[in-house]
């Protein structure tokens, strides 16, 4: 694993973000700094805020108020302020973060190789020729080149998901943004999914990761955070927080995880 | 009469009678770009961000699938002359009906957008594609794959209201089949042959719209 350079400024630099949907407040000021080669676990219960915030992050959200720097991007989100995000700010911000989601959200109606040049011909304007070695190249490294041809229902959930995160990579990201990717996955295709993670981390590509697989967070992560209620509450080294979480909350929260997995699968720990 | 007889009674009019069919698929087709211009301008006015133009798509939609197409038709080419907008048969028919179809062409427009899953933007606007870019190359072919057969049986109901039009003078093949029987007194044959040509016009649309649907299917 890269090691990380905390003396460089941060890739990402996150200060008090806030977001509400209607009247319930989900972020209440979230402070976050993700320097270049770490890879950040967010754990919390459903609702804590952890996705919201990921989704904040290349603004799929929009948040309320805060301050983000990404790179030579730097907004401001109150209302009114004069470095809110355009349009053209945020399609270039989002062509350099990618994003993986729970549901895969490949297109149905593209073959892989399609669904994997897309954007990459679309956005950053590459020939078809050098977009199609790229996207082989990459479909080779996860076993799906002879899948290259085929459209997505014909893969599984674990194909699927492995060439979503394949389409992602392909427009060569400086940081990449992952909402519970293997939860809607049946529980014996996790484990290709969390090894294409693990092999990006060694890589030195800088992961946020929200996840319930606490043996990736431990196993994986340089660092683990800990949403709560729109805070974070615990931040650092995942054999700290995992193993000495020092608020209540968060014993009560690995009590409640590393017992469901127990009981469901039994394989928990031995991941990825 | 023998076969022979009858045959000879009945060619001299299957010239007449191609010739109101051609008519009919001309009408349909017209008819068909104009429900689609209608129904692509109602359902955007339907997301429209003022409430005048969303009331007012509301209304045609309601107004228009609440009342008969006969009446529409004749609001169209009895009604408008009043107001000095007086129209050829042809072209009142043509508007009449076009107006009558953007109803249902834009429910099914709107029906199609809200069957693709918000993950679909989602994935492409993460990826840096535009609304435009994303709405043209991942949304709308979804689309159409699945309003495909509610549009089909949208052609077929266009091409048999078609009909309608027998009543305010295009002579379509229906009035082409009564000015017949009116002067030979045999609406039994004239009324079936009439029946047969729609049929097969009919057909014909839904076999087309089957291909389009095996050649979409190759992704499902």
């Amino acid at each position: 694993m890269a090691p990380v350079d905390a003396s460089l400024p941060p890739l990402l630099r996150i200060r008090e973000l806030r977001k509400s949907f209607g009247a319930h407040e989900v972020l209440k000021g979230i402070s976050l700094d993700v320097h270049a080669g770490e890879v950040v676990s967010i754990i919390g219960a459903s609702g804590s805020g952890k996705s919201t915030f990921l989704r904040c992050i290349n603004v799929m959200e929009m948040p309320e108020a805060g301050f983000l720097d990404f790179e030579d991007f730097s907004f401001d989100f109150r209302a009114g302020a004069r470095s809110r995000p355009t349009q053209a700010q945020l399609r270039a911000m989002r062509a350099r973060i990618g994003m993986v989601f729970q549901s895969y959200n490949l297109w149905p109606h593209m073959t892989v190789l399609e669904n994997v040049i897309e954007a990459p011909m679309r956005v950053n304007g590459i020939a078809r020729a050098d977009a199609v070695r790229t996207a082989e190249a990459l479909l080779d490294r996860i076993g799906l080149k002879d899948k290259r041809g085929a459209y997505p229902s014909r893969l599984s959930g674990g194909q699927q998901q492995r060439v979503a995160i394949v389409r992602a990579l392909a427009m060569q990201p400086r940081l990449m943004l992952f909402d519970e990717v293997t939860s809607a996955l049946d529980p014996e295709l996790v484990g290709e999914v969390l090894a294409l993670m693990a092999a990006l981390a060694l890589e030195g590509m800088t992961m946020l990761v929200v996840t319930h697989e606490i043996g990736f967070a431990r196993e994986v992560s340089t660092r683990t955070v800990f949403f709560d209620n729109g805070h974070i509450t615990e931040d650092g080294p995942p054999r700290e927080v995992l193993r000495r979480p020092k608020s209540e909350r968060l014993q009560q929260f690995l009590k409640r995880v590393l017992h469901e997995h127990v009981a469901g699968e039994g394989v928990e720990g031995e991941r990825p | 009469m023998t076969f022979s007889e009858w045959l000879d009674f009945f060619m001299p009019y299957v010239p007449g009678f191609l010739h109101a069919a051609w008519l009919v698929f001309i009408i349909t087709l017209l008819v068909i770009v104009v429900s689609w211009i209608c129904g692509l301008l109602v359902a955007l006015g339907k997301t429209s961000s003022f409430a005048v133009i969303r009331q007012a798509a509301a209304f045609y939609i309601w107004f228009v699938r609440g009342t008969p197409a006969l009446i529409q038709i004749f609001i169209v080419y009895f009604g408008l002359p009043q107001l000095g907008l007086g129209l050829s048969p042809f072209v009142a028919g043509v508007l009449a009906l076009g107006v009558n179809g953007g109803a249902y062409v834009a429910e099914i427009i709107r029906s199609g957008l809200s069957a693709i899953p918000k993950g679909q933007v989602e994935s492409s606007l993460a990826l840096g594609m535009s609304r435009h870019e994303t709405l043209r190359r991942i949304v709308l072919p979804q689309v159409v794959r699945i309003i495909l057969p509610a549009i089909t049986n949208e052609a077929i109901s266009t091409l048999k209201n078609t009909s309608l039009l027998s009543t305010i003078t295009v002579v379509e093949l229906t009035l082409y089949a009564q000015t017949i029987i009116a002067t030979t007194f045999r609406p039994f044959e004239f009324y079936a042959a009439t029946a047969v040509i729609y049929l097969v016009m009919t057909t014909m649309l839904s076999q087309v719209a089957a291909m389009l649907e095996r050649h979409n299917a190759r992704y499902v």
